[in-house]
This record gives C-alpha cells, sequence and structure tokens, in this order.
C-alpha cells in the first residue's frame, strides 16, 4: 500500500495553499531549507519573492497585507534570518497587520545547546506577536498554522509567529488540513450593548458641537460605507488619524482633515471645544493626544472600538460600545435623528482658510528657490489615479505626504504609524503593489530612511513590479534636525548625511530613474514618473532646513498646535 | 495603592505564565506573589497574582492580559471580596523545642509537620500579617529557614468560569 504520508515542510506548503496565501515574501537559509525545497513543486500555486533582507520581506508582507486586506505570509531561516523579523513583527502589531511568520528551528535535540544559528525566536517575539508556536512535531504543523492564519485575521488583526524545528520539517506525517474557525479563551468579536449604543445615541441628539474622529478600525472593520451613512445623517464633521485615512473620501463635506503632532490646524484646536468627541476604531494614541491633561477635558468621549483593552486606556469615555464598528455603527445610525451642524463645521473651515495662509500655500505654491516637499506631493496628486496608494516612510517626508496627498478610496494608506520604523516603505511599497498590480503605487520616502533597506531596489528589479518611488532628498535625517532646531537650540548632532549618487544606484539595479533639483523640471518629470510602464525612481533634491507645521510639540495641548 | 487579587483562567499552554508576566514586566509592576495550578475544569489553569498597585493600572492589566490569545478570563479582587490563604514553613533547631515553643505553636495554630534529627518544620496557614507574625516570633527561638506561599484564594462572588466558558 502506498505510503500517504508527506514531510512537515510540504505541510507547511499546503497549509499556505489551503489558506488561499498567494505570495511567501521570505529569504531561505539552513533551517528552513526543507520547506524551501517543498516550495520548488508548488510554483504554480504560490508565489515566493525573494527579499534581500528578511526585514525586507516582512515590510512587504506587511504591505501586501494593509493593501489586500489578507493575511501577509513571511518565511525565514532560524537565528538571524528569525531576529531579522522582529522589527516587521512589532511594526505589525502596533498597526494591526495580520500576518503568519514562518521561521525554521534547529532539529529538536539541539534545542537549548546554542547550536549554530539557534535562537529562541519565541521567546524573543512573544511580547511584540499576537500569538507565537514552537511546533516540534509534524502532526502539529497543520493545526499550529490554521490557528495561526484564525487569530491573525480575527478581531483586531496582529502578526503571528509559528516556529518549526528542522525535524519536523523533514518527519512525514499526514496531511488533513481543518481550518480553525474558533479557540475556547479567544473571543475576537464582542457583542454589541445596545443600552450602550442607546445612550451614546442620547448624547449624540443632545450635542451641539459633537466631533467624529476614526481610525484604522473603520477599515479594518470593512465599515466604510456604515461611517459614512452615519456622518450623512447626523452631520457631524469627521477627522482622521493616519492609519484611518481613506476611510472616507476626503470630499465628503463634513471631512475636516487629520489629526495629531502634524495633522490639520482646525481637527486639533477644535478637539478642545467639542461637547461631544465620537471616537471610532481609534485608541488615543500620543501622536494624537498630545497632553492628556489637557485632552478634550470638556467633551463626553463615546469609544467604539473592538479591543476592550483599549477601552478607557488613555481617554476615559463617557460610553463605551465594545465591537466591531460594522455593527455598531449601524445599530447607532438607526437611533440618531437626522442633523446638519452647519456652524459647527464653519468653525472648522474658517481654521482651515487660517492654516491654507500660513502654511499649506507656501508648502505647495512656495516663492523661495529651494523646492519643497509639499509641491512634490502636490504633483504627485495631480496625476495620481483616484485610488492610488501611497506607502510612505518615516520623517517629515511622511507628514508632509499624508497631509498633501489626497485619499478617496479605502486602502490607500501604508505607513508605519505606531512603531516609526524607518526603511519600511521601500519593501512595503513592493508588498503593497504585488497585492494589486492594477492599481498605482507611490513610494514616498527620505534619504536616512532608503538607506535602510535600500538593497530592496533588488527585489523591485526581479518582480518588476511597477512602483513609483519618489525620494525627497534633504541631506538630514529631516525630523530630527527639525526637533534639533526647535528644541535642541539648532546643535546638528549627527543630523546631516553625506549620501551617494542614488541615480546610480537606482540604474544599477536597471531602474529608471530621474533626478530633479529644479523647480521647472519637476512638474513634467512627476508626469513622466506617473505613465511609466514599469519602476521608476524619481529623486528631488529638496530645501536642506525645510520644516513640517503645523505641530503640536511634545507634551503640549492640542490646541497648541504651532503654524510656523 | 492597594492590594489587589488577579485570578486568570488559562488553557494550558507552553509559555502562558511568560505571558502573563510580561504583561506587569512593561507595566513597572512588581508581583507580591504568584501561584498556578489546576482549576476544577478540565485543562483550565488557574494562575493567582498578588500585587499592589492601583485601581486604575490592575483594571488595564486584567485588560491586557484577557488579550492573551490562551487566557480564558481574568477578574480582579480587593482583598475583602476573596477568600485567600498562604502557607508558611519555618525550619527550627531541635534545641530550640521547648514548652515556650510548644505554646506559641498552639497560640498560632500551627503545627510540627515534621521532625527531623536536628531540626523541626513547622507549618501554618494563614493571612501574610499572621505568618509573618509568628515570624518574627520565631526569631527568637534561632529560626533556620522561612518560606511563604503566594496566596491561593477564591472568590467571594458566585460568578464561575463554567458559566463564562458555556456563554
Amino acid at each position: 500500500m502506498k505510503d500517504s504520508r508527506i514531510r512537515g515542510a510540504e505541510i507547511v506548503i499546503k497549509s499556505l495553499v489551503a489558506e488561499n496565501s498567494e505570495y511567501i515574501f521570505g529569504y531561505p537559509g539552513g533551517a528552513i531549507m526543507p520547506v524551501y525545497d517543498a516550495l520548488y513543486d508548488y510554483a504554480d500555486q504560490i508565489k515566493h519573492v525573494l527579499t534581500r533582507h528578511e526585514q525586507g520581506a516582512i515590510h512587504a508582507a506587511q504591505g501586501y497585507a494593509r493593501v489586500s486586506g489578507k493575511v501577509g505570509v513571511c518565511m525565514a531561516t532560524s537565528g538571524p534570518g528569525a531576529t531579522n523579523l522582529i522589527t516587521g513583527i512589532a511594526d505589525a502589531m502596533i498597526d494591526s497587520t495580520p500576518l503568519v511568520c514562518i521561521t525554521g528551528q534547529v532539529a529538536s535535540p539541539l534545542l537549548g545547546t546554542d547550536a549554530f544559528q539557534e535562537t529562541d525566536v519565541v521567546g524573543f517575539s512573544m511580547p511584540g506577536t499576537k500569538w507565537n508556536i514552537q511546533v516540534r512535531r509534524v502532526e502539529d504543523i497543520a493545526p499550529a498554522i490554521a490557528k495561526g492564519f484564525h487569530i491573525a485575521r480575527s478581531g483586531r488583526p496582529g502578526p503571528v509567529l509559528i516556529d518549526i524545528t528542522k525535524d519536523a520539517q523533514n518527519a512525514l506525517g499526514e496531511f488533513n488540513y481543518v481550518p480553525c474557525l474558533g479557540i475556547r479563551s479567544y473571543r475576537p468579536y464582542p457583542k454589541v450593548n445596545e443600552n450602550s449604543v442607546a445612550k451614546a445615541a442620547e448624547i449624540i441628539n443632545q450635542a451641539k458641537k459633537p466631533y467624529v474622529l476614526y481610525g484604522q478600525g473603520v477599515v479594518i472593520g470593512k465599515a466604510e460605507e456604515e461611517l459614512k451613512a452615519f456622518l450623512d445623517k447626523s452631520g457631524i464633521p469627521a477627522a482622521c488619524t493616519l492609519l484611518g485615512s481613506g476611510a472616507l473620501d476626503e470630499d465628503h463635506p463634513q471631512y475636516v482633515g487629520k489629526l495629531g503632532m502634524h495633522g490639520n490646524y482646525a481637527p486639533n484646536m477644535l478637539t478642545n471645544q467639542c461637547d461631544v468627541l465620537i471616537a471610532i476604531g481609534m485608541r488615543f494614541d500620543d501622536r494624537v493626544t498630545g497632553d492628556l491633561k489637557r485632552y478634550a477635558k470638556q467633551a463626553k468621549v463615546i469609544h467604539l472600538e473592538l479591543d476592550n483593552a483599549e477601552i478607557n486606556k488613555n481617554v476615559k469615555c463617557e460610553v463605551s460600545i465594545l465591537g466591531n464598528c460594522k455593527e455598531s455603527l449601524p445599530l447607532l445610525t438607526e437611533k440618531l435623528k437626522e442633523n446638519s451642524h452647519q456652524d459647527w463645521l464653519s468653525e472648522f473651515r474658517k481654521l482651515e482658510e487660517k492654516e491654507k495662509s500660513a502654511v499649506v500655500s507656501l508648502d505647495l505654491l512656495p516663492t523661495k528657490t529651494g523646492l519643497t516637499m509639499g509641491e512634490v506631493i502636490r504633483y504627485v496628486n495631480d496625476f495620481k489615479k483616484d485610488d492610488a496608494i501611497l506607502v510612505t516612510d518615516v520623517g517629515q517626508h511622511q507628514m508632509i505626504a499624508w497631509r498633501y496627498f489626497k485619499y478617496k478610496t479605502t486602502r490607500t494608506q501604508v505607513t508605519s504609524g505606531g512603531l516609526g520604523t524607518m526603511g519600511f516603505s521601500l519593501p512595503a511599497a513592493l508588498g503593497a503593489q504585488l497585492a494589486d498590480l492594477n492599481r498605482q503605487v507611490i513610494c514616498v520616502v527620505g534619504d536616512g530612511g532608503i538607506q535602510m533597506t535600500i538593497q530592496e531596489f533588488g527585489t523591485i528589479m526581479q518582480t518588476q513590479s511597477p512602483v513609483k518611488i519618489v525620494l525627497l532628498n534633504n541631506n538630514f535625517l529631516g525630523m530630527v534636525r527639525q526637533w534639533q532646531q526647535l528644541f535642541f537650540d539648532k546643535r546638528y548632532s549627527f543630523t546631516e548625511l553625506d549620501n551617494p549618487d542614488f541615480i546610480k544606484i537606482a540604474e544599477a539595479y536597471n531602474m529608471k530613474a530621474s533626478k530633479v533639483t529644479e523647480r521647472d523640471n519637476l512638474r513634467d518629470t512627476v508626469a513622466e514618473m506617473m505613465v511609466h510602464d514599469g519602476p521608476y525612481f524619481l529623486e528631488v533634491v529638496v530645501e536642506k532646513e525645510d520644516n513640517v507645521f503645523p505641530m503640536i510639540p511634545t507634551g503640549c495641548s492640542v490646541e497648541e498646535v504651532r503654524l510656523s | 495603592m492597594n492590594r489587589y487579587t488577579i485570578s486568570l483562567f488559562t488553557e494550558n499552554f507552553i509559555g502562558i505564565l511568560n505571558r502573563v508576566t510580561l504583561i506587569f514586566t512593561r507595566r513597572g509592576v512588581n508581583i507580591d506573589a504568584l501561584t498556578a495550578s489546576e482549576s476544577k475544569e478540565d485543562g483550565v489553569h488557574r494562575i493567582t497574582i498578588e500585587v499592589t498597585t492601583t485601581e486604575e493600572q490592575v483594571i488595564q492589566i486584567v485588560k491586557q492580559t484577557e488579550k492573551i490569545i490562551d487566557v480564558i478570563k481574568s477578574f480582579y479582587y480587593k482583598d475583602d471580596e476573596v477568600v485567600y490563604q498562604e502557607i508558611a514553613l519555618y525550619k527550627i533547631p531541635i534545641s530550640s523545642l521547648d514548652p515556650g515553643l510548644e505554646k506559641v505553636i498552639r497560640q498560632y495554630n500551627a503545627r510540627i509537620i515534621s521532625a527531623e534529627k536536628e531540626f523541626v518544620v513547622i507549618e501554618m496557614t494563614g493571612h501574610k500579617e499572621d505568618t509573618k507574625a509568628l515570624l518574627e516570633i520565631l526569631k527568637d527561638f534561632s529560626i533556620l529557614e522561612f518560606a511563604r506561599s503566594g496566596r491561593v484564594a477564591v472568590a467571594k462572588p458566585m460568578g464561575t468560569i463554567e458559566q463564562y466558558l458555556n456563554n
């Protein structure tokens, strides 16, 4: 009788196929070689993207997950391969990105002996993963992967790590994949309490100056339509967090801008004037609230949130509505009176005008000689498609691009929000592009961040992913320099960079590349990039000492937002 | 700052204790005592943790521990909401065993659980304050060793873990 058993390594691949995984972003090595060997036979069912560093693999998986809404998969070997995933794991955890990371591990008898390339990656990653496990027996591989996918994608999504010993990969076992549908101890979707909904509706119906803050929870909960219906009926002004961008079309008449340290003037200022603050799928990050002691103290706070641990964590609320906002928002909308808050909305518009004259026009239509980051983004906006995806790195360019990029549709925002990981954008843009080859992906990066993962040019070359990379080069670690200027008496301690010839590097990777140093060439070069068929690298040399305003300095209240 | 008892019901999963204690480490809250055991439900373990902190902090800790995938449910109680005991063992040289010591043992409802050639071991169960009081007295009897367990506790509220599991 033919032996129906297969190797554990093949079970790994068949399990990923059973979960409809499209891509594995990874890097081979000794302890994961059996899985790579098995993968060789499944190239028609699952594609592998060979990044140039494991950190690139996990950021690419993050970009893929954020755009597709599916679970991103990455794979690495033991030891350094596994530890190189740690930054991405921490990033995915804080930004609620669903990931399954598979790492090879030394054979079971060698565990704990400090064997070659052995690290306790389960221990390393324990605080940063939603769940992790070490698998030492072949029969446990498929159940662990099934459980991992269920945990990664359900409730508040997050990263999962599955560490598989080499002997388990090599052992023979039966393949019988049973998707995980539930875990006794894990309740990802709390039931919405209708009493809380009724209480919240009563408060909102009596409010004179209600104000909505929405975050990524709307995108994760696929509640974009429900948010729009809520706003249309209630007439309440709405502002978004960094990761909430795109959940609502910015042309919506009640959209009033972006929150936070470098967000818009009006939404920050007026947080301390509303009488009811309705937070939907956002977690009151310190970059949004500024000084908590002086944050929205006059307002009754209503918090719609999936994660119970976020309720009353930073901001005490009058009413909490625990559950998926896709479920809770319609229940709340149903109980609301039709309303319009035009007078209150016009207060936002007045402050918006103030920001336009003090900051926006200087950024977008500069009169000074040097190029501004804002005018580059203005042209990107002019030539982008409506559903274009903006992937940004971390720093000044990130905030400028976020401020001036116009988000029209959901899942168009990919950035490292919570962790602020430099080097994120280049691989994340690659993953974002592979998630949807029909959408335009624009990667905006600074000269500091690009050099942290610049080797991923190689992956873009190999995959020929048509990402448009816009490097805003000011020869500085710009955001740190800005803080040094404002708060450290202009002591620019180790923030100025002697940079390489980026164009030569891009061309060495067979990428079409252009460099713009003069305003006269900017518009046409951006236009050329946006229609180019294939990857394109555009370096724009921008003013060295440009700052990002508005700004709420650390420790200040939201109403102390500075325009200069 | 008050003393609280946190009761966690968990799956019997490798590393669960590590995951739970990481929550305390990250928030800088010291664990005064910790015990782990089986519960009456098959496969469900209970971890009892005693902490001294603010109620606000303990609420956050309970919510964070409940986020751990293999934690079924987490509760916190003030001292008057739990029935709890600790066990203390005192090792006394045999030469100290005299009528005075026997009187102390009776007074404190303690008992000798082992008598060896050179020492005796006295056991006492009770609250920390009681076992500590006995320790202070036994110092006059040349005590050689002292060990106290973490708190074992059951809640006074009548809710049970199976009600949660069956919901």
